[in-house]
């Protein structure tokens, strides 16, 4: 492992640490230096490793990205309006570049349990909220990448909904990223109490409009007390064609809950997003549903894994993805059954469209099943535009640019469609219209030799 | 309405229609039988504009303008319409978003204002009712999920809506019990007008019993090679494929 990567991180973190270590509670300036000691270990990922083989970070390794400093005082919330999915009913708390930015935010008139706080206020003045659940869960000790934001902990969002609460307005996250050849660690940590209700968005956005790279390294944890019912979001917004964005959203959940969420990534230069769940009681139940763009010579690669630890849990997966151009797109889908976890019943989906002959998928399940009464399926399908259907709908009157957006649109539907937040559905489809009018361009098709393509114009 | 002239048409290397002439006049039904592989479907593909058929030899004149120089979509909006042998589904595509995005693009083309939605959908009522068509198709994805002859009703149903000036329908009967196939030569019949003409792809007479023709066409080994009244259809049913052969002297696959 090169270590000489990790040195201007070594260096950024020792000034982080004699800035902010003695004002943190023991245990997380603990956890921090442990972390770093880990990220040091570990350094970047390589393509040597399984995890990583289609994934190459090296742009990312190379450059030397400073730790965020600009709170963006120069936002106004109309910056943010292309982002924002509704202006009434709902909680939105907005962070710049990981620091909580509290005239961008509206979170005073909170209903009764629940609370939206910022991590950093938390770890200050009531840091034993946390203490049991703030970078327990996200691995710290193996993933450099969780190792590098667990070091630079300072701010976030923390989410605590009470037991038996059930939240009306959906909670918005919002983390965006200002500044170029930076890196910033959004955090969140978000408790469901037993029995509680809640949906959660969370939308990275990046409004940086230098050329220079930016690097976002978020970790998400959500823990799922008895009975809880979480309804999650993901929209990755950072389309400049120079952002690097890792993730990694953790997962606990107990007895009987029910943890659903939707992940769309509209682009990045590099893109990775780990989804770990733990179902942790009986009766847990997980869906992950996520649909992923690319063009150009982007890279999204998405990791899950479900751990089915306990017996009657059922997990849900369906990804899609749009690959253009020359883009790349890696889905990796693992689930493991414990020797315990009876009646698990398990399903992963993943279905590509390629809209190029450049554009490529590596999709693999990795099904490790222990237990013998179980129910287990996975499939994938890759593929482009089905001539016939293009065809079929050309034939009715629909030239054939408007007869791919529609076909296009319609893979993409079936995952906008199991979006529950009207509001937050619509918004979303009219995002990706946008997204797939610039990239949907290219016909899928051999130019062959049929008659003319496109608009009404009269040959005679 | 229609004029072919001397059509040669293959698919990769196979030479499928050999020399076809055929003349359709407006207001009028032409049928176009033939034993399988005759290249019927050929022909209907043809003339829909199918990629996949290249013309290598002779000409399609609609209303005296070049067929075979417009674009499917042209075809469509000039008034063409295909009944597919079969038909396509189109999972996420539903029924009322489509048809009302190919109902207006035909309407925009003809310089005639698009239907909104509730105009759409009065429109519609009457043609679903024509068709016996369950009003909860409409919100289900385009023929996901559809019997083979609930896809030939749709078809129809889509033709009722689109209101093409040439209807050409490529076997349509093809899977359908004689309840699904009244209906649909109801749908069909509907649209008979002086201003109309249909050409029917079949190869059984069965569905010309509802959908009388005016001209019955014997389509062989990429040719038509006897033309009659709608009695040859019966003929044909009586005697078989093979005595076209006989008669003409040919070597027709029965």
């Amino acid at each position: 492992m090169p270590v000489t990567d990790v040195n201007s991180y070594v260096t950024e973190f020792e000034r982080f640490d004699e800035a902010h270590g003695a004002s943190s509670p023991s245990w997380l300036r603990a956890m921090r230096q442990k972390a770093m000691t880990r990220f040091t270990a570990l350094g970047f990922p390589t393509t040597r490793q399984e995890e990583w083989r289609f994934t190459n970070v090296a742009p990312i390794a190379e450059r030397v990205f400073r730790l965020s400093v600009d709170g963006g005082e120069g936002l106004r919330k109309e910056h943010l309006k292309p982002y924002r999915f509704a202006t009434s009913d709902v909680l939105e708390i907005v962070f710049v570049n990981g620091r909580f930015a509290p005239q961008l935010s509206a979170v005073d008139d909170l209903p009764a349990g629940v609370s939206v706080r910022h991590l950093a206020g938390v770890l200050s003045h009531d840091p034993g909220r946390v203490a049991a659940h703030l970078a327990r869960h996200a691995d710290f000790e193996n993933q450099p990448f969780a190792a590098l934001n667990t070091a630079f902990l300072s701010d976030g969002a923390f989410i605590e909904i009470a037991p038996n609460a059930v939240i009306g307005p959906p909670v918005h996250i919002i983390f965006v990223s200002v500044s170029a050849g930076e890196v910033s660690h959004p955090r969140v940590l978000v408790l469901a109490g037993r029995n509680s209700q809640v949906r959660l968005v969370e939308s990275y956005v990046g409004l940086s409009l230098s050329r220079t790279a930016t690097f976002t390294n978020a970790v998400t944890e959500i823990v799922l007390d008895d009975g809880a019912v979480v309804d999650h979001c993901r929209v990755q917004r950072e389309t400049a064609a120079d952002a690097f964005h890792i993730s990694t959203t953790q997962l606990r959940l107990a007895h009987s809950s029910a943890f659903t969420s939707h992940a769309f990534t509209f682009g990045g230069a590099i893109v990775r997003n780990d989804v770990n769940v733990l179902l942790a009681g009986e009766g847990g139940d997980c869906t992950l549903n996520g649909l992923y763009l690319a063009d150009g010579s982007r890279l999204v690669d998405t990791h899950t894994f479900i751990d089915h630890a306990r017996a009657h849990c059922g997990s849900h997966e369906l990804y899609k993805g749009i690959l253009d151009g020359r883009a790349r797109a890696v889905f990796n889908g693992k689930i493991l059954v414990r020797p315990d976890a009876q009646k698990t019943d398990a399903k992963q989906t993943n279905k590509t469209l390629l809209l190029s002959d450049d554009a490529q998928i590596n999709t693999k399940p990795q099904l490790e099943i222990f237990a013998n009464d179980v129910k287990c399926t996975h499939g994938a399908t890759v593929g482009q535009l089905s001539a016939d259907a293009l065809f079929y709908v050309q034939s009715r009157g629909i030239d054939r640019r408007a007869a791919i957006q529609m076909l296009i649109r319609a893979f993409a539907a079936d995952i906008t469609g199991r979006v529950k937040i009207d509001p937050l559905r619509e918004h979303l489809d009219r995002v990706l219209l946008e997204a797939l009018a610039i990239g949907g361009e290219a016909d899928p098709a051999d130019a062959g030799s049929h008659d003319g393509h496109g608009e009404t114009e009269v040959r005679t | 309405m229609l004029d072919i002239a001397n059509l040669h048409a293959r698919v990769g290397d196979r030479e499928i229609l050999q020399g076809i002439d055929l003349k359709v006049g407006t207001g009028e039904v032409h049928a176009i039988m033939g034993p399988n592989g005759s290249g019927k479907s050929t022909l209907a593909g043809v003339l829909a504009g199918r990629t996949e058929y290249l013309v290598t030899e002779g000409s399609a004149t609609f209303d005296g303008r070049d067929l075979l120089a417009m674009a499917p979509e042209e075809r469509a909006r000039e008034g063409l319409f295909l009944a597919f042998q079969y038909p396509v589904e189109l999972p996420g595509v539903n029924n009322a978003y489509f048809l009302k995005a190919a109902l207006n693009a035909v309407r925009r083309h003809r310089g005639e204002p698009e239907l909104d939605a509730m105009d759409f959908m009065a429109m519609v009522r009457e043609r679903m009712k024509l068709l016996d068509i369950d009003p909860a198709m409409l919100n289900r994805p385009v023929n996901e999920g559809f019997s083979g002859g609930e896809k030939k009703r749709n078809e129809i149903f889509q033709m009722a809506v689109l209101e093409p000036r040439l209807a050409i329908l490529d076997e349509t009967d093809s899977g359908l019990d004689i309840d699904a196939l009244k209906i649909v030569a109801s749908g069909v019949n509907a649209l008979r007008s002086p201003v109309r003409s249909t050409i029917v792809v079949t190869h059984y007479q069965r569905l010309l019993t509802y959908i009388v023709p005016d001209y019955v066409h014997v389509l062989s080994e990429g040719r038509i090679v006897k033309s009659g009244g709608k009695d040859l259809a019966l003929e044909l049913e009586e005697k078989g494929y093979g005595w076209i052969e006989q008669e003409e002297g040919l070597g027709l696959k029965a």
